[in-house]
């Protein structure tokens, strides 16, 4: 990223380093030199001093193109935005273009696999709609022997916190199959930027009121995909993998939640604010969000997505007893067995073993 | 990652291991690194690793370098050792004797692709790598996309350009590591208008047009990579008796069954594996007779998956459900596409379906029931 930066100095374009994290890193303070660095921002909180990329202080500025390191980072409390790819979206729309960079653990979408791979929860998270408003998506490649050898040497961190890194995440099965998801990712960003003529773009068309019937789109039959929003704290990992579906197939992407009383005020205050919670989560991931009522949780869900022309319904695996069908069906049988025209996703749990 | 361990191998399984790893600690090992067009900076990469293991004291030299040389590249060149291309009938050739009687720890070849005229040692520069590697020579090397045999068909249709070196997908998936270097398309389009390069006629024509191709090869990179690296994931996993227990790659398993049609599930398996660049697969579980009107569905159905290019399974097994489960964990599958029951019998109401008995017992793996 800083060698492009100079490159395009080179070229006389006007460009300025909004926020840089080396890490102490003798190399990349080294690749830094001869650009010009906008100071950070200094925030108390608590008592401590924290900085913060100075965004008032670039539009001031206004360059050209700002690098911006980390991406991913969660600004600290008191910041005018939460996250930093929020800050760079107010330098976008500056018109301002921004060179920045992240890995593929901040990958919204990711964060599920990311965890059953390497046992860290994610925590800063990028959602996939932010990441495929990019321009150009690049791959940062590098065997995972590379940069095991590089944690080694202390090239990466100090030699004690290198030792950490190495029994913890730096694992090579782990490194290899999180650079195999970011090979992936990148190709599925490069084939989205690329083939104009098929729609692979999810659509954002708004769910059509109470209208009847499928809609068509662009003649073909479009898939339509709703998400069962429930107060299982799995529901994430379903709205995450409901997301990620959608995109790969080019699908338009929607969520409810089916309360079986009279208005969301009616539930537990703990229900009330987890439903709300994965409402806002499915909504920030640019997922239309609706509230049903009904007293018969399978039916009210069933007929709505006949009602909206649903394709697919995205179910979490009812988890705890199974007792025979006898003893009356559990939810997930209810709607599989009245959701017979279309199709049903039982999306598993991703548990680590 | 779970620690279960696989069957013990048989000892001749076991002698080859042990062959096979005595050949590896002989043998230098090979970094390729990967290009999906030419002119993305493969050769400063490369040259510039060179460079670095020289400062941190490792002997490193040249063997081969392009016919072409960008002032990039020779500043590298500057700093390091190079034993000249000798020539024979007029044509660049490594000099392979040279480097084996100089015998360093490191070679760089840049051009793997390369062809040597008839009267070499070797009809190809791969396989110069080949006995340098043989000897203990460790090896940089880079290629392109494009010749890489198992998809020259595939980049001659997008370029429309034959080209007539390749090297084979072997090579690739053996070596020791790969590095892609990867640069926006633009970025290469650029580039390609700045030398006599191969891809220079490319400015002539429609920009959009040629990036699109671009991003295409650039996809086609991406994903070959991203093999290589499952496979050696693979391969690592099983050198120490690890299983793997998921899935960075999208595998569909369609499961037929006899009295169904299965044309529209099978498309969509086909459909969704192509979006997901993913795997096809599809098995029928054979359970008790079929009359031969069902017979007769079954067979169109297979024969309609193959024709899908899907990996095609009959297993025989009295429990349709843990045969679906054993054949998706051994191939490491993640979705798993299948009809709704149509009716259910009385033991069915009483112990649930095939289906919610698949839905119970599927653990991380999605199911995905379709309307019959």
């Amino acid at each position: 990223m800083l060698e492009e930066a100079h490159k395009l100095k080179a070229q006389g374009i006007d460009v300025v380093v909004g926020y840089f994290e080396p890490h102490g890193r003798k190399d990349t303070i080294e690749k830094a030199k001869g650009l010009e660095i906008i100071p950070r921002r200094k925030l108390v909180y608590r008592g401590s001093t924290f900085e913060e990329m100075d965004t008032e202080a670039i539009l001031r500025r206004h360059p050209q193109v700002c690098v911006v390191d980390e991406f991913a980072h969660t600004n600290v409390p008191g910041s005018e935005r939460t996250k930093r790819w929020e800050d760079v979206r107010v330098l976008l729309d500056n018109g301002i273009d921004v060179l920045t960079n992240m890995n593929v653990q901040h990958l919204e979408s990711l964060n599920d696999t990311v965890w059953q791979v390497s046992g860290v929860r994610v925590r800063e998270t990028v959602p996939d709609w932010v990441v495929k408003e990019a321009d150009e998506v690049v791959m940062v490649d590098l065997p995972p022997q590379a940069l095991l050898n590089r944690l080694r040497r202390g090239v990466v961190y100090p030699q004690e916190k290198a030792q950490k890194a190495l029994e913890n995440f730096f694992k090579e099965p782990t490194l290899n199959t999180l650079r195999e998801l970011a090979l992936r990712q990148t190709a599925l960003e490069v084939d989205v930027r690329h083939e104009p003529q098929e729609d692979s773009r999810p659509a954002r068309s708004p769910l059509p009121g109470n209208q009847s019937g499928p809609h068509s789109r662009s003649g073909e039959s479009a898939d339509r995909l709703l998400i069962h929003i429930t107060t299982d704290p799995s529901t994430a990992a379903l709205i995450r993998r409901g997301r990620r579906v959608a995109d790969y197939l080019g699908a338009e992407c929607f969520a409810v939640f089916v309360n079986t009383g009279s208005g969301l005020h009616s539930l537990p205050v703990a229900e009330r604010q987890t439903v709300e919670k994965q409402l806002n989560f499915a909504r920030n991931l640019q997922i239309e969000t609706r509230i049903l009522e009904g007293k018969d949780v399978a039916e009210t869900l069933v007929s709505f997505a006949r009602r909206q022309g649903i394709t697919q319904i995205f179910v979490l695996r009812t988890r705890g007893r199974n007792l025979p069908a006898v003893f009356g069906r559990n939810l997930v049988q209810q709607i599989v067995w009245l959701a017979r025209d279309m199709q049903v996703t039982i999306v598993a749990e991703h548990r680590r073993r | 990652m779970s620690e279960t361990h696989l069957n013990r191998p048989d000892p001749e399984q076991l002698l080859r291991q042990l062959q096979a790893a005595e050949r590896y600690e002989r043998r230098g090992s090979v970094k390729v690194f990967l290009g999906y067009t030419s002119r993305v900076g493969k050769s400063v990469r490369m040259l510039d690793e060179a460079r670095r293991r020289k400062e941190r004291g490792e002997d490193v030299v040249v063997g081969a370098t392009q016919p072409v040389l960008s002032p990039d590249v020779e500043a590298l060149l500057a700093k390091l050792e190079v034993i000249p291309l000798k020539f024979i009938d007029g044509i660049p050739v490594m000099d392979v004797e040279a480097i084996l009687k100089r015998h360093p720890r490191v070679c760089v070849v840049d051009g793997l692709a390369h062809n040597n005229p008839p009267s070499s040692r070797h009809a190809r520069r791969w396989e110069d790598v080949e006995e340098l590697l043989e000897a203990g020579i460790s090896i940089l090397t880079s290629v392109n996309l494009q010749y890489i045999d198992e998809y020259k068909e595939k980049v001659e249709q997008i370029t429309g350009r034959h080209v007539v070196e390749s090297v084979p997908l072997s090579f690739l998936r053996s070596a020791d590591e790969i590095e892609v270097v990867d640069i926006p398309t633009d970025m290469a389009l650029e580039r390609a208008g700045e030398m006599p390069a191969e891809t220079a006629d490319l400015q002539d024509s429609e920009t959009a047009a040629q990036q699109q191709k671009l991003g295409k090869l650039r996809e086609m990179a991406l994903l070959l990579a991203a093999d290589i690296v499952d496979h050696q994931l693979e391969m690592y996993m099983l050198r120490h008796g690890v299983e793997q227990t998921w899935g960075t790659q999208e595998r569909i398993l369609v499961c037929i069954k006899a009295g169904v049609n299965a044309r529209q599930m099978l498309e969509s398996g086909r459909r969704n594996a192509d979006r997901f660049r993913g795997e096809l697969y599809v098995v029928h579980v054979r359970e008790g007779d079929t009359s031969p009107q069902e017979e007769a569905g079954l067979n169109e159905s297979l024969a309609h998956a193959r024709s899908l290019g899907a990996h095609v399974e009959i297993l025989e097994e009295q429990d349709w459900v843990a045969a679906v489960l054993r054949f998706a964990r051994e191939h490491r599958i993640t979705q798993i596409f299948i009809h709704h029951s149509r009716k259910e019998t009385w033991l069915e109401r009483l112990f649930g379906s095939g289906v919610d008995r698949l839905i119970r017992s599927a653990e991380g793996i999605d199911i995905r029931v379709f309307p019959q």
